[in-house]
């Protein structure tokens, strides 16, 4: 009955979405309130719809209700509750529930918040937020319908994939979610302007607060996803340069772009069509993901042929989406006014530079990820993209930027002083040598790279910093006017900075531990000893329980240093019965910013275990940068211009409205 | 500067950058890829020893040989041919004899395969994609490889989500 009743839901949201994509725009052409009107209420009744079928879709696996294929497949009836609900959404049909009931929801924040949007903007943004809604709900319906029902239900259930049985699921994919579906607000906005044939500043207004919303979502989602790879998968690793990442990747380079660019559309009413033309790349790139990852190419191109139907269909989206609106573009654009004019040094200047290598480095991460995929379509050769890659391409393009980064937001609007920004950002250029030249005296010689890229991360932080301290006049005036400046200054002043030492933070974290990375590999029985990077572990045994649906092989380890004794750490090994496989928990020791990180491999005859440990220097910083980026996004957000709300529109629309 | 000038300086400025980016991933195709091999294609190629490939196949079964300090040897088949593989460090949790891997390294002059990374699929209906497809087209493999007690339901979905949420599982070693 659930069941039944969640795909009836689906339906009947896929109806509403259907009205929504029509009647609205059909109202704006006639210029007619009532119809336009139509948009808001039935944007509503869509989010209740999605969310009562994403509901009972829930209720299903917290019951285990083994009749439906879905949780037949992805659950167990001794799995724990959390992973009942969150194995939800870690199956294809699940996730893709999650997917337009996130669509969904953000059409139904646009239709609460946008009411002092002009009727007509409204009426267009959550038509094409239907639109997409329609599509990924007939998606579901014909090729992923998660309410199947099997007809001799079996008494238990296949259990989750055991990978997945971790709370990184719990919070992974809904932020991510959160993060490419946020950008189809900004991509409606975008199709919205370019079908009334105009846009202002104010557009951009009502824009960027989304375009934030969602980067901070997605910024976060790839920072977790990143973390949990690190511990869940026992390796140590934190990014791979798997398809599946850069599917993540390059929405949040191009969306970190849109921010940007949108920045000047708000402040200087310039760069409007190239902020357009980021708008749809970004949400194209979220679309490009959910293909990538939802098609099944990645995992092979022979069963995408052999098994079309999910693959061509997202394909058909994608194509029908990212064509029709380029197509819109191209038609369009040329009668989007010219916005104002700029000196190439100046804040402008300097935000273009940043769109540049951003949209750069995303476009070398695309090639990366497609290329292989391409290259075995055409001549059937199997080549694979790699690290290796990424590093001669995204690397060297990420450099210039990031020097870039502090000289921003000390330049002026429309015409800068690049001297004298390069004058206050002394410090930070004193600070960055001394840094390199330290870590470069400590390592003694070395590789050159780490101790300047070390320098580069300084700059960007103390770079982000000496902005804080000019604007507040700290150490210029007295420090009462400072303070009272520092209690006067914009929260997107303090965002910036927050969100540019974030940058500064996860690339010291990033280059400490590619750099000075430790490892100690070999078989290990009890009472032996592993020395690594001044620590001891001391295996002191070997032991094995039961748990809710797993066997579990755990060993103790006590860590000392210089004698003292600091921790106890207990890596172990699950082997879930249901699936025949086996997960490795690694353990994880935190000093400071620091991490050792041990994990098992295979037991020997004779007692002894495989045993790999790392000691990760100031590896959190790596997450912390991230963490810090979404903070200055938060805000941002918070900040007064983007809480009291967007000035009224002009006079043109105002017209419009008083039609009413 | 008048608006044309500023516009060409912007435009130049973008032309330049594009083209670096362009440089560098042409350079970069050109050093970085690692092309995939099955044993088979390994002995009618003649690959020089030295030249990084992948290699991927079936863990010949009895082949395993744990040597000291985690030093392992194995043999990866793939119907037609057969080829020594040398490795030293912890296996993939999967790692199973008669299992489907990837291995990523170069012959040595002896013609033995020194692996630096192996990699092995993570659930049970996973079969590495390279690996899947080449022993396919030999009609080595199939579908329903013994392992899977009901594979009537759907063959790729189930992998297709680990790939999907924990990301590069595969790719995790290197």
């Amino acid at each position: 009955m659930i069941a039944e009743s969640g795909h009836y839901a689906l339906v009947l949201a896929l109806a509403l979405a259907l009205i929504q994509s029509t009647v609205p725009v059909l109202g704006a052409r006639l210029r007619d309130p009532a119809l336009m009107s139509v948009a808001r209420s039935s944007a509503l009744g869509q989010l209740l719809f999605a969310a009562a079928a994403f509901a009972a879709l829930v209720t299903l696996h917290v019951t285990s209700d083994f009749s439906v294929v879905n949780v037949f497949e992805n659950s167990h009836s001794l799995k724990p509750l959390i992973y009942k609900i969150t194995g939800v959404w870690g199956n294809h049909e699940g996730s893709m529930l999650l997917w337009v009931s996130i669509l969904a929801l953000f059409g139904g924040l646009v239709a609460i918040f946008g009411n002092n949007l002009p009727l007509s903007l409204r009426a267009h943004v959550l038509a094409v937020q239907a639109w997409i809604a329609s599509a990924f709900y007939l998606f579901i319906l014909m090729t992923s319908n998660p309410f199947l029902r099997i007809a001799n239900p079996p008494l238990e259930g296949r259990d989750l994939n055991p990978i997945l049985q971790d709370i990184g699921l719990a919070v992974h994919p809904p932020m991510l979610y959160l993060g490419y579906v946020g950008f189809s607000i900004s991509f409606s906005f975008a199709i919205a302007a370019l079908l009334e044939g105009r846009i202002d500043a104010a557009w951009a207004r009502w824009v960027r607060p989304w375009t934030l919303v969602a980067w901070i979502f997605l910024t976060l989602g790839i920072a977790m996803g990143s973390y949990w790879a690190y511990y869940e998968l026992g390796w140590g690793g934190w990014w791979f340069w798997d398809p599946v990442e850069n599917a993540s990747l390059m929405p949040w380079l191009a969306g970190t772009a849109l921010l940007h660019s949108a920045l000047v559309m708000e402040k200087r009413n310039a760069l409007k069509v190239w902020t357009i033309l980021l708008s749809i790349l970004t949400f194209s790139l979220s679309l490009l993901g959910t293909f990538l990852v939802r098609s099944g190419v990645l995992t092979s191109v022979h069963a995408f042929a052999t098994d079309p139907t999910r693959g061509v269909f997202i394909l058909l989206i994608l194509c029908l989406f990212i064509g029709g609106s380029l197509t819109l573009f191209a038609g369009r654009a040329s009668t989007l006014k010219q916005g104002g004019l700029f000196a190439p040094i100046s804040r402008e200047g300097a935000l273009v530079l940043n769109n540049l290598f951003l949209t750069t480095a995303c476009a070398t991460v695309f090639v990366g990820t497609l290329y292989p995929l391409a290259l075995e379509v055409l001549t059937g050769a199997k080549i694979s993209v790699g690290a290796p890659f990424f590093n001669l391409t995204f690397g060297p393009l990420f450099f210039p930027l990031l020097v870039a980064v502090p000289f921003g937001p000390m330049l002026a609007w429309k015409r800068g002083d690049l001297l004298g920004a390069a004058q206050r950002l002394l410090a930070a250029g004193v600070a960055a040598l001394v840094v390199m030249a330290l870590v470069w005296a400590w390592t003694r010689g070395g590789s050159a790279l780490a101790p300047l890229a070390i320098g580069l991360a300084v700059f960007v932080v103390v770079g982000a910093i000496s902005e804080l301290v000019e604007r507040t006049g700290l150490f210029r005036m007295p420090l009462a006017t400072a303070m009272q400046r520092t209690r006067g200054l914009p929260r997107s002043v303090w965002g910036t900075a927050f969100a540019h030492a974030g940058l500064g933070v996860a690339l010291i974290g990033i280059v400490c531990e590619t750099t000075w990375n430790s490892e100690y590999i070999a078989t290990m029985r009890p009472d032996d000893v592993a020395r690594l990077a001044g620590y001891e572990l001391k295996l002191d045994g070997l032991s094995s329980r039961q748990g809710p649906n797993f066997r579990e092989m755990t060993a103790a380890f006590t860590v000392s240093r210089d004698g003292e004794r600091l921790a106890a750490m207990t890596p172990s090994k699950r082997n879930f019965t249901t699936r025949a496989m086996s997960t490795t928990e690694a353990a994880l020791l935190t000093r400071g910013f620091s991490q050792l990180y041990i994990s098992l491999g295979d037991t020997t005859a004779e007692g002894a275990i495989a045993v790999r440990i790392y000691h990760k220097p100031l590896v959190l910083l790596i997450w912390l940068g991230p963490v810090l980026m979404a903070f200055g996004g938060l805000m941002s957000l918070s900040d007064r211009r983007l809480r009291v709300g967007a000035p009224k529109p002009a006079k043109a629309l105002r017209g419009l409205q008083a039609a009413e | 500067m008048t608006r044309k000038q500023r516009k060409l300086t912007i435009i130049g400025g973008a032309l330049a950058v594009l083209a670096v980016a362009v440089g560098l991933v042409l350079n970069a195709l050109r050093d970085s890829i690692v092309f995939f091999s099955t044993p088979t294609m390994v002995a009618e190629k003649h690959v020089a020893p030295g030249t990084r490939f992948r290699l991927g196949g079936l863990v010949q079964p009895g082949s395993l040989v744990r040597g000291d300090n985690l030093a392992v040897t194995f043999e990866v088949a793939d119907g037609g041919a057969k080829l020594p593989v040398a490795f030293t460090g912890i296996l993939p949790d999967l790692f199973r004899e008669g299992q489907g891997i990837v291995a990523e390294g170069a012959l040595d002059a002896s013609g033995t395969f020194k692996a630096d990374t192996v990699l092995a699929k993570h659930d049970e209906t996973y079969m590495p994609k390279d690996v899947a497809d080449a022993l396919k087209k030999q009609g080595y493999w199939k579908d329903n490889d013994g392992a899977r007690p009901d594979a009537g339901a759907k063959p790729s979905a189930g992998s297709t989500e680990t790939r999907g949420a924990v990301r590069a599982v595969q790719g995790a070693s290197q």
